[in-house]
């Protein structure tokens, strides 16, 4: 399971890289937004993708249209997880196709819970 | 900076007054056939006019010049003396500040926990790996060798959780420490805000006197807020007020009853 991590802070990286590591998830790759992140999963065999939404360059809802648009890509789970919470944001991103949408700030137990759910669904298709 | 609260009312009242009174002689004027005498009057609606713009502009000018003085707003950029520092460049060095230190701190914290949890979650491997020979031994299945092997890993054993509680303590303490970036980025955040009130009550006095400026000239804008949508791709970052919000989720548990509420 190879996991990209998307956000623009350093610091909240760590912080989900670190809870993905407590759920046995520790093949973690990260990128600091769309631009860089696109390429990457292009290219990297990646298995799930958690992203943010605010950040320069290309945005997380950008990058989600991005993947769904993409014929290699668009079968990506992909959890959102961001400090944006208006309620036509989060319905913007249902329409967009996300898997998963965590606010900030967030609990240990909240992530886990949204991301043994997006695999649960995964695997029963 | 003290402005008046309407600094222009006056001399735009003033105008107004002997634009009425020019207005009622032109009338006359006009009525008697005097047109050489209307022609003077309308000369010194003119020169009024004129005089309470210039002066309205002139008030403007001065206010505009007393806001970036007391702002010191850096406009040559070549600072020799760290007291020429504009209040603006200053204020965003000081939320860079902020921001340095909330990123030092967190670091500063998750590299204190990746240092304590492999050594705590060592000791439980270890404490579990032990309790099944101490159980062996207690139900003398074990051998005189095997024993005294146990009874030196037991020995090892103390040491080590003496060791490492020191060890955790200090780093527990490391991370107390660490959260002393809260009193200074709350000290540098209040100054900040009190800047930005401030630049805000001087802003708003100088459209007060613009107002007038309008009022004397007889410009009238007409009102062109463009009630554009921003879009939303972009973010908006975290929402203030959240719980008094209708358009705002206020946590987790209604992110997920909206999503569910879309067949999610």
């Amino acid at each position: 399971m190879k996991i990209l991590i998307v956000d623009d802070f350093s610091t909240m990286r760590r912080i989900i890289k670190n809870l993905l590591r407590d759920l046995g998830f520790t093949n973690t790759a990260e990128a600091d937004d769309g631009n860089t992140a696109l390429p990457m999963l292009q290219s990297g065999n990646f298995d799930f993708l958690v992203t943010d939404w605010n950040m320069p360059g290309m945005s997380g809802i950008d990058l989600l249209r991005a993947v769904r648009a993409d014929d290699r890509l668009k079968h990506l789970p992909v959890l959102m997880v961001t400090a944006e919470a208006k309620r036509d944001q989060i319905i913007e991103a249902a329409q967009a196709g996300v898997n998963g949408y965590v606010v900030k700030p967030f609990t240990a137990q909240a992530l886990k819970e949204k991301i043994e759910k997006i695999f649960e669904r995964v695997q029963a298709k | 900076m003290s402005l008046s609260k309407d600094p222009g009312q006056a001399t735009a009242q003033e105008f107004e007054h002997s634009l009425k009174d020019n207005a009622r002689q032109l009338v006359d004027h006009l009525e008697q056939g005097d047109f050489a005498e209307a022609l003077l009057v309308i000369h010194a609606i003119n020169q009024a006019r004129d005089r309470g713009l210039y002066h309205e502009v002139g008030q403007l000018t001065r206010a505009l010049h007393n806001s970036i003085v007391n702002f010191q707003i850096d406009t040559t950029h070549a600072l020799d003396d760290v007291n020429d520092t504009s209040k603006i460049s200053d204020a965003s060095d000081r939320l860079d500040y902020v921001v340095k230190l909330t990123d030092k701190a967190a670091n500063r914290t998750m590299d204190l926990v990746e240092n304590i949890a492999p050594k705590v979650s060592g000791l439980g491997a270890e404490a579990t790996s032990l309790r099944a020979d101490w159980q062996r031994l207690q139900r003398r299945e074990m051998a005189a060798d095997e024993f005294r092997e146990l009874y030196k890993r037991m020995d090892d054993f103390l040491d080590k959780v003496e060791t490492i509680s020191t060890d955790v303590s200090g780093d527990l303490n490391n991370i107390l420490i660490a959260q002393d970036y809260q009193d200074l980025t709350g000290q540098v955040i209040k100054r900040v805000i009190t800047l930005v009130h401030d630049v805000e009550e001087s802003l708003l006095n100088l459209v007060r006197m613009a107002g007038q400026v309008d009022r004397i000239t007889g410009v009238s804008h007409t009102e062109t807020v463009s009630e554009t949508k921003k879009p939303t791709t972009k973010g908006e970052g975290p929402q203030i007020h959240a719980d008094t919000r209708e358009d705002v989720v206020s946590g987790q548990d209604e992110v997920d009853d909206l999503l569910s509420s879309l067949g999610f």
